[in-house]
C-alpha cells in the first residue's frame, strides 16, 4: 500500500442476487479489474464493507480467505491460468485436493466436469496440448469443481476468437441458466449483452448500471456464421 | 503431519521436480558430489589408518623397549658416566615388583645394520641379526612360522644350540627347494639346528625385507655360546589390556635403577622406546585427520546445499504465477511453505542417497583393486566408512535441505495471488 495511497475505487454499492449474470464493463483504469479482485478476496478494500452470502468479508488471514476463496469462489482468468504440468484432469481437481478430497472421489468428480465442457476425451492431455478455447474449457471445469456460490471471469473471451469465444460464451449462459451467480469483466460490448446486467465503471464509479435482454451466445454464433457465409458468396 | 505420507502430497512434489528434469538434476548434483566427497574423504582416511595399523603388524601396541645407557648423575659414591648392564636377575626382580605387567622379555643380540658377516654355511655366508629370545617374544612381535616350530621352554631350559631364521635368511643361505629344518648353520663359530623359519610384517614402517634377515637362537643358549654371562641386552615389556605401558614405565625404571647404584632421580640412566606412546600420537593424527575430512566434506556439502537453496529462489520465482493460482484455488500459505519445503528436502535426500550409493560403488571398487594387491607396505587398507556415518551424513543432508528450503518457502508465500496472476 504505501503511504501515499491512490483510491481506484471511489465508493461502490451494487448488490448482485443469486442467479444473476452480471457483466462489469469500462475502459481500462475504470477500476474493474480492482473490483473483481476485492470480489476474489484476492484484495481486500480499504474501506467499507463486503458481504458473501450473508457473510461478512473483513480482516480475512491468508488462511481464513484459502478457505473461503475455495468454498465460495470460481475463478475465470483471460490467460486461462493453468499449470502446465499437469494435465487437464489434474487441473480440474485441484481445488478439491485443497478442500483435501479424497483422490479417487476428487477424480470422479473433476471427470464430471470434464465431461460437462465437453472435453472428457481431452482428460489425459497436457494444457499445452489444448487449444485456447479448450484450455478456457478445462479452466471452466477448474472453477466449477468446488461448487462454489459465484463464479468470477475475468475478460474470460479476451484472448479468443470471436467464434470460440461465442462458444465459451454459451457455455458460461448454460452454467447460469443452471442457476450459478456469475460476474464477467469484458471491455467487449457483443460480450457483455451476453450477460443479463451491464454494470458501466468509470474513474472508480459506477456511472451506469442496467438489466439488459440477454443475447444468446448460440444464436449470435449462428448468425456470424450466416454473416460469414454471405461475404463469402 | 499425517498428510506428510498421503500420496497426494507426494505425486504433487514428484511432479514438480520431474516437470523440469534437467534443472532438477543439475541441483541434485551439487548435493551429490558434496556427500560424495565426505563420504569419499571418510573412507580414505579410514583406509590410511588401517594401512598404517596393519603396519604395526599386529605388534602388540601397549609395549615399550628398555636398554641401558650410561648414569648421567653421580649416586652412592660411584662416578657419573659410568656404564652398566641389565642382568638376568633384573627380569623376575621387575615382575615381582610392578604388577599388571604380561611379559618381561629379555633379550640379547648380534650384528645389526651393516655388520660383518657372521652366519656362515658351507661356502655361503651372511650378515644377520642374531637374537637370543625367551619363546613369549613371537607375542610381543609376531611372525608366521613358515615351517618347523618357534624356540620353546625346553630349548631354554636344556640351553639347546637351535635358530628360527627368516625367509631372507634362508634365501642367502640355502638353495632353492634345499631342506632347511635339521641343517646347521655357523654363527660365530657356533654351530646351531635350524628348526624353524618365518615371515614377519612390517613393524611401524620399518623395513620389511630388513625384517626377514633375522635369526631367533634361546636366550639362554646365545648367553652361553657369547659369552654374554649374566647380561641382557635391552627387554621388550608388555603391560596387561587394562593397563598402560606409559604410566607403569617408571615404576620398571625405579626398580632398575635401585638394583643398580643409580640415582633415582637420573631419568637419562635407562633409554626406552614406548610403543603405546607412539601409537597414540598416530591415533591422534587419525582424530585429526577425520576432523578435516569432516570439516572439507561438509564445506563442499554446503555449497551444494546453498546450490539447491539457489536453485529452489528461482524455482519460486519461476513458478510465482502457479502459486498464485493454487493460492486462488484455496491453497493455505502452509500448504505452499510445506509444498516447497518438501520439494527441497526430497532434492536434497534423493541426490544425498545417490551420493552415498555412487561412493560406495567407488569404495566397493578400490577395495575389489586392493584385494588383488599386497596392501602390507602400502599404508593403505580397506578404505571404508560404518553404518553410523551414513546415517549421521543422511541426518545432515535432512536438517540441510530444510535450510536450503526455507528461504524459497517464505518467499512463496509472501508472493500476493494478485500480483502472481497479473503477471503477463
Amino acid at each position: 500500500m504505501g503511504s501515499n495511497s491512490l483510491h481506484v475505487l471511489k465508493g461502490i454499492n451494487f448488490n448482485v442476487n443469486e442467479g444473476e449474470m452480471v457483466s462489469i464493463m469500462g475502459s481500462s483504469g475504470s477500476g474493474k479489474s480492482t473490483l473483481l479482485n476485492i470480489l476474489g478476496m484476492l484484495d481486500e478494500a480499504d474501506e467499507g464493507t463486503y458481504t458473501l452470502d450473508g457473510t461478512l468479508i473483513k480482516n480475512l488471514n491468508e488462511k481464513v480467505a484459502a478457505k473461503y476463496r475455495n468454498k465460495f469462489l470460481g475463478f475465470i482468468f483471460q490467460s486461462f491460468n493453468l499449470i502446465n504440468y499437469k494435465t487437464a484432469l489434474d487441473n480440474v481437481a485441484m481445488p478439491l485436493y485443497y478442500q483435501g478430497v479424497k483422490r479417487n472421489i476428487r477424480m470422479e468428480k473433476a471427470m464430471h466436469y470434464l465431461e460437462k465442457v465437453g472435453l472428457a476425451e481431452w482428460a489425459n492431455h497436457h494444457p499445452n496440448e489444448l487449444s485456447g478455447g479448450q484450455k478456457q474449457r478445462v479452466a471452466i471445469a477448474r472453477s466449477l469443481a468446488s461448487d462454489p456460490k459465484v463464479l468470477l471471469a475475468d475478460e474470460p473471451t479476451g484472448a479468443l476468437d470471436t467464434k470460440t469465444s461465442y462458444e465459451v460464451m454459451e457455455l458460461i449462459q448454460g452454467i447460469n441458466d443452471e442457476g450459478k451467480t456469475i460476474l464477467l469483466v469484458t471491455h467487449e460490448d457483443d460480450i457483455a449483452h451476453m450477460t443479463k446486467r451491464i454494470v458501466n465503471l468509470k474513474d472508480g464509479l459506477i456511472i451506469d448500471d442496467s438489466v439488459v435482454k440477454q443475447v444468446r451466445a448460440k444464436e449470435a454464433k449462428e448468425l456470424q456464421m450466416l454473416a460469414k457465409k454471405a461475404a463469402n458468396v | 503431519m499425517s498428510k506428510l505420507f498421503s500420496r497426494d502430497i507426494w505425486s504433487e512434489i514428484i511432479e514438480a521436480l520431474s516437470s523440469n528434469w534437467f534443472r532438477t538434476l543439475l541441483t541434485a548434483f551439487g548435493v551429490l558430489w558434496g556427500i560424495f566427497i565426505l563420504v569419499i574423504l571418510l573412507a580414505a582416511g579410514k583406509g590410511l589408518e588401517n594401512g598404517v595399523k596393519q603396519g604395526f603388524g599386529g605388534m602388540a601396541t601397549n609395549s615399550m623397549f628398555m636398554w641401558t645407557q650410561t648414569a648421567s648423575k653421580p649416586y652412592k659414591g660411584l662416578p657419573k658416566g659410568r656404564r652398566y648392564n641389565f642382568k638376568i636377575g633384573d627380569v623376575e626382580a621387575i615382575k615381582q615388583s610392578v604388577p599388571d605387567l604380561r611379559f618381561v622379555s629379555p633379550r640379547n643380540q648380534l650384528g645389526g645394520f651393516r655388520g660383518n658377516n657372521n652366519v656362515v654355511r658351507g661356502l655361503k655366508t651372511g650378515a644377520y641379526n642374531v637374537y637370543g629370545d625367551y619363546p613369549e617374544i613371537i607375542q610381543q612381535q609376531p611372525m608366521d612360522i613358515t615351517s618347523g616350530r618357534f624356540i620353546n621352554y625346553s630349548d631354554i631350559q636344556d640351553k639347546r644350540k637351535v635358530a628360527v631364521i627368516g625367509e631372507s635368511v634362508r634365501k642367502g643361505l640355502y638353495e632353492t627347494g634345499e631342506e632347511v629344518i635339521g641343517s646347521y648353520i655357523k654363527i660365530n663359530g657356533v654351530n646351531f639346528m635350524v628348526i624353524g623359519t618365518y615371515t614377519k610384517k612390517s613393524q611401524g614402517g620399518g623395513d620389511p625385507e630388513e625384517n626377514q634377515k633375522e635369526i631367533y637362537v634361546p636366550f639362554t643358549s646365545f648367553s652361553q655360546a657369547f659369552n654374554m654371562g649374566e647380561i641382557v641386552g635391552w627387554m621388550a615389556i608388555t603391560a596387561n589390556d587394562g593397563a598402560s605401558i606409559t604410566e607403569l614405565k617408571s615404576r620398571v625404571f625405579d626398580v632398575v635403577k635401585a638394583r643398580h647404584s643409580i640415582s633415582p632421580d637420573d631419568d637419562r640412566a635407562v633409554g626406552n622406546f614406548d610403543l603405546y606412546q607412539e601409537y597414540s600420537q598416530i591415533n591422534g593424527l587419525f582424530v585429526a585427520l577425520n576432523f578435516v575430512a569432516y570439516f572439507v566434506g561438509i564445506l563442499v556439502l554446503l555449497s551444494g546445499i546453498i546450490g539447491i537453496s539457489n536453485i529452489m529462489l528461482i524455482v519460486v520465482k519461476e513458478r510465482t504465477k502457479e502459486i498464485g493460482i493454487r493460492r486462488a484455488l484455496g491453497a493455505t500459505p502452509w500448504e505452499i511453505r510445506s509444498q516447497i519445503l518438501l520439494e527441497s528436502i526430497f532434492l536434497t535426500i534423493i541426490s544425498g542417497m545417490a551420493g552415498i550409493v555412487l561412493a560406495s560403488g567407488v569404495l566397493a571398487l578400490v577395495n575389489l583393486v586392493l584385494d588383488g594387491m599386497d596392501t602390507s607396505t602400502m599404508m593403505f587398507a580397506n578404505p571404508t566408512v560404518n553404518i553410523g556415518v551414513v546415517f549421521i551424513a543422511l541426518l545432515i543432508l535432512i536438517v540441510s535441505g530444510l535450510l536450503a528450503g526455507l528461504i524459497p518457502a517464505q518467499t512463496a508465500i509472501r508472493v500476493k495471488p494478485v500480483d502472481a496472476l497479473r503477471t503477463e
